[in-house]
């Protein structure tokens, strides 16, 4: 079973969640999907990592065969393709690896060879599974990077995939094959703002989903106040802890450090069980 | 001579444009035949490189040199491979940094930036 956690923007306590989530589920596995700026591991502190290279295809032209016109940079959405003195110069870092450069030339003159974008990272801490996607600093895009880490997940455990903020290509791509989504957001305007976002794509993607309300204070909650209105199911309510932040913020897991977290975060592995099991009879 | 200087508007009196890749028109000044050519940006509205893609245009349009007040290292590597001289223009209007140019007075571009990259101000 695999468990998205996701948020409109960074900072919510997506990583806090997946993290501790994982610790408590037991021979789990967690995916660090946030390839721009992967962050679990450091609280896991993996060992035995595998570590595998990741490429794309980018065009390589061979200037004899080119005839100059053209075709190449005009079909770029990117703009990866200018033509300069008769000469195709190819931006590499702009490329977004489509392919449709080599597919237009009516010479054959473009070929493609690979470059390596980042890395994924296997590795294991306790009885946990850590998976860490890196990418590469400038490049265009994780998700071959995703893929690959999403692909190679074929066990039947219980799996967190702590995904990129906000909506974009890559978040889609992190979530595309979850089997529950769960949002974690702040109590402010610009989190409720930025909760709307998440809740209107995974209502786009059809995926089932709860909210955890994250720093949560007695005050006014506009994200709570969002839930109410959509009428959006609340997993749980982290508090605003200064002992949970201090864990935290000192990279350690808090549900294996102290038994009241520990507790804490079981409780909500449970809730989040029951409502995968109740999505799952709902659905048959 | 094709001088090309990104500017905000279609007319004589516009100011000139401090971005070049998103700028909304160039103006392409012939300093031979003394004629202003108003070339729209289709860059400017592009999702990604448009640095490069407005390189493409005024190689396209035969310009030689280009006044710019700054530019990204994309577009100034096609520029260079073209062998157009970039001039490092002021703020203001763009007639008066032709004569400025005219003048001797623009000094050659050579910092460029590593690109907004669809952050800048427009």
């Amino acid at each position: 079973m695999n468990i998205a956690i996701l948020s409109g923007k960074g900072g919510t306590g997506k990583t806090l969640v997946s993290v501790n989530l994982a610790a408590v589920a037991k021979n789990s596995m967690y995916i660090d999907c946030d390839v721009e700026e992967p962050n679990g591991h450091l609280f896991f502190k993996p060992i035995n990592i595998k570590e595998e290279k990741i490429a794309v295809k980018i065009p390589v032209v061979d200037e004899a065969l080119c005839n100059g016109c053209r075709k190449c940079a005009d079909f770029c959405k990117f703009n990866a393709l200018a033509y300069a003195k008769d000469k195709l110069i190819i931006f590499d870092d702009v490329c977004h690896s489509c392919g449709g450069c080599v597919l237009v030339c009516p010479e054959m003159a473009i070929s493609e060879k690979d470059k390596i974008i980042g890395k994924v990272e296997k590795g294991v801490s306790g009885d946990v599974q850590v998976w860490s996607g890196i990418l590469n600093i400038g490049e265009a895009t994780g998700i071959p990077i995703i893929k690959k880490l999403l692909d190679d997940q074929k066990d039947n455990k219980l799996t967190f995939i702590d995904c990129p903020p906000g909506t974009a290509c890559i978040v889609m791509e992190s979530i595309k094959d979850a089997d529950y989504c769960v949002l974690v957001a702040e109590p402010t305007t610009f989190g409720a703002h930025n909760l709307n976002m998440v809740y209107e794509l995974v209502s786009l993607f059809g995926k089932p989903f709860g909210v955890i309300l994250n720093k949560y204070t007695d005050g006014y909650n506009p994200s709570e106040e969002f839930c109410k209105e959509k009428n959006i199911k609340i997993l749980a309510y982290i508090p605003f802890d200064k002992e949970l932040g201090s864990i935290t913020s000192n990279a350690n897991i808090a549900s294996l450090s102290n038994d009241k977290y520990k507790k804490v975060f079981a409780k909500i592995l449970d809730t989040i069980k029951k409502e995968v099991s109740s999505e799952a009879v709902t659905n048959s | 001579m094709k001088i090309a200087i990104p500017v905000n508007d279609n007319n004589l009196n516009t100011d000139i444009c401090p971005s070049f890749g998103r700028t909304a028109y160039f103006l392409i000044y012939d300093s031979e035949t003394k004629e202003s050519k108003f070339i729209e940006n289709i860059a400017a509205n592009m999702a990604g490189g448009a640095g490069i893609k407005a390189a493409q245009i005024i190689i396209d349009n035969g310009a030689n040199v280009l006044l710019a007040i700054r530019l990204g290292q994309n577009a100034a590597n096609v520029l260079k491979a073209s062998d157009i001289k970039i001039y490092k223009a002021n703020e203001g209007l763009a007639k008066d940094n032709i004569e400025a140019f005219r003048d001797g007075k623009l000094v050659s571009l050579d910092k460029f930036h590593a690109g907004f990259h669809g952050r800048g101000n427009r």
